[in-house]
């Protein structure tokens, strides 16, 4: 073993800690809970009771959730990215800063400030009767849970959007123009192919909190929508049955490894393009 | 000469408080090759983006077989660009790539196979359809980006230093093969360069700028035989610029001598800029020339040889054949014919800049 070898060892150390600390060990701990029974003993059955009509119900409003909120994030965040884009030299450091800024809040705090804005009595609805408007009931329905997790995560989806979208060249874009592509055919034929890497990590990025969030669902859902994060949170905290809430942790993951192996196969396909070029 | 196809008029544009172009005026025509040709930051790109549509000028209109082009977006002219680094869209495989104008028009899929084909053919690249443009080399890219445009048939093809990344070899092939792809094609080149030589070499028509002027319009030969001043004659090949004196017509006094010369219509004792082409000096026995001087350098260039003399306290690059040693006492000589009079700089604008 040569001298840089040893050296390249010793760095790896602290990294190989972390990795089987923090992530195999729990890892392994959720698999122990969730395979066995009370008794500790080997046993499927909670992974049945898992996948139980109730708990896929929530699971499948959670998923319908998180993929509105993505595409929400996505619609959103591309225009954004485009725009950011165009102003690049002026003054869109500023402006991406300032779209990044919720993410130095703490996300409890603005989402019980969506619960102020949103509640029966709330602010939005003292705006619509000051103008004489009839007022909404968005608290307590999938509705503010989305807007929770549009506000919140959007952040995840411009920062690697914007990576790719202003990496792609303005000749690239002058040439499709040039070709006879109108604005909207070039973002649609060029643009959007070519920045498909950044789409798709920024929609995993906001699909995966939104999937397992609590927090959001907790506060602007009330306890009326139920998504797959709070029953796992019921579980662990006021059911004490770890055992069923490790096993619905595991489903969860299924479908979070899912989305990962999705991003991993697009990046690859890239890898291989650039290898080539 | 042809009608008139593109016409410019009063051009004014700016970036910022930076002007780059200030009131130009140019005309081309139909099937003309035409150069703009001058050193980085002279406007001949910024000229090529107003006609390409990708800017506005803030002043001057531009005006297209007779019609006011000068609003219109760059996808509704009847120009296409080669772009100085290709752009090829590198998530599309040469076919596509070739195709994305005329699907974006809507035509048929068969028109479309047809028209690769012959576009393939056109720059060399027959059976290439399938490649990916990642895969392609530099040159391949450049033929490729010139295929994508000369299918949607446009009147006029625009091209920005488009052999500017390729080595030499390849791009004095690239020369021939545009020269040539041209004539099949008749339509008219707009081609931006900062290379004398490639401009030379392939235009009908050179427009020489500097610092958003256009110096001098002509053929080849013009721009290079009788450049109208020191910047274009500089600026074009290697030159000799010394300053001079009119003493009437036929007559110039440089350096202390009254030297005769052909160029009349300058008036009497008018100071000018004299330009003689390294390659039309003539070196010889010290007694017999009009200047006395002695050989500083020789430097063998591969077809000639450079020399510096250092005569009547100027330092003149002569070009030979033949070779003469360093520190020889000899003689320089001026043909009348040889000796280029132009008219010194009216503004500061126009002031010759070399950026060599």
């Amino acid at each position: 073993m040569n001298k840089s070898g040893s050296i390249r060892r010793f760095f790896g150390v602290p990294f190989m800690l972390w990795a089987v600390l923090f992530i195999l060990l729990p890892l392994f701990f959720v698999l122990q809970h969730g395979l066995t029974n009370e008794a500790g003993v080997f046993s499927l059955a909670n992974v049945r009771l898992a996948l139980e009509w109730e708990y896929l119900k929530a699971l499948g409003l959670s998923i319908l959730l998180a993929l509105i909120s993505t595409v929400c994030c996505l619609v959103l965040g591309y225009p954004l990215c485009l725009i950011l884009r165009e102003y690049a030299k002026k003054s869109g450091v500023l402006i991406f800063l300032l779209f990044l800024l919720p993410l130095g809040m703490n996300s409890l705090l603005t989402t019980m400030a969506w619960q102020t804005i949103l509640e029966r009595h709330g602010v939005l609805n003292m705006a619509l009767a000051a103008i004489g408007l009839p007022a909404l009931q968005i608290v307590n329905t999938p509705v503010a849970i989305v807007i929770g997790m549009v506000y919140n995560f959007l952040p995840y989806m411009v920062l690697p959007l914007y990576v790719s979208v202003a990496a792609v060249d303005t000749r690239i874009i002058e040439a499709a123009r040039d070709l006879g592509a109108s604005r909207w055919q070039t973002i649609r034929y060029i643009l959007m192919p070519l920045t498909r890497p950044g789409i798709i990590s920024g929609c995993t990025m906001v699909f995966i909190p939104a999937l397992t969030t609590f927090v959001i669902s907790a506060l602007l859902g009330g306890n009326k929508v139920l998504l797959i994060g709070n029953i796992i949170e019921q579980e662990f905290t006021a059911a004490y049955n770890w055992q069923l809430g490790s096993a619905l942790s595991m489903v969860l993951m299924v479908f979070i490894i899912l989305n990962m192996l999705l991003e991993f196969f697009t990046d690859a396909d890239k890898r291989k393009r650039e290898v080539k070029a | 000469m042809e009608k008139e196809l593109l016409k410019l008029e009063h051009i004014q544009k700016s970036f910022g408080d930076r002007m780059i172009l200030e009131d130009l005026d140019l005309t081309v025509h139909e099937n003309e090759f035409v150069t703009l040709l001058g050193p980085s930051g002279c406007g001949k790109t910024t000229l090529l983006r107003l006609i390409g549509g990708f800017e506005t000028p803030d002043k001057g209109r531009i005006l297209f077989e007779g019609k006011d082009i000068t609003q219109v977006p760059p996808e509704k002219r009847q120009v296409n660009t080669v772009f100085q680094k290709y752009s090829l869209f590198s998530h599309m495989n040469v076919a596509d790539n070739i195709a994305f104008g005329l699907r974006i028009k809507g035509k048929d899929e068969s028109y479309i196979r047809d028209k690769i084909r012959y576009a393939l053919k056109l720059v060399n690249l027959d059976g290439y359809e399938h490649a990916q443009v990642t895969e392609l080399s530099g040159g391949q890219q450049q033929r490729i980006a010139i295929a994508r445009a000369i299918v949607n048939e446009p009147k006029v093809l625009l091209l920005d230093e488009p052999l500017s990344a390729l080595d030499l070899k390849l791009r004095q092939n690239m020369q021939r093969e545009l020269v040539k792809l041209k004539r099949e094609l008749g339509i008219t080149f707009i081609f931006v360069t900062h290379d004398q030589q490639e401009a030379l070499s392939m235009s009908d028509t050179v427009v020489v700028m500097n610092q958003g002027w256009i110096q001098q319009i002509g053929t080849p030969e013009s721009v290079y035989n009788e450049p109208e001043n020191a910047f274009v004659a500089d600026f074009i090949g290697d030159s000799n610029i010394v300053d001079g004196t009119m003493v009437r017509d036929k007559l110039v006094h440089l350096l202390g001598q009254d030297i005769p010369c052909i160029n009349t219509g300058f008036g009497e004792n008018v100071p000018v800029d004299v330009q003689i082409r390294p390659e039309d000096i003539q070196i010889c026995a010290p007694e017999e020339g009009q200047f006395r001087g002695i050989i500083q350098s020789v430097v063998f260039k591969g077809t000639v040889y450079d020399i510096t003399v250092e005569a009547g306290g100027f330092s003149w690059l002569v070009q030979t054949i033949t070779g003469h040693a360093a520190g020889k006492e000899v003689g320089i000589k001026l043909a009348p014919y040889n000796i280029q009079i132009m008219a010194k700089p009216a503004s500061e604008d126009e002031e010759a800049v070399s950026d060599e």
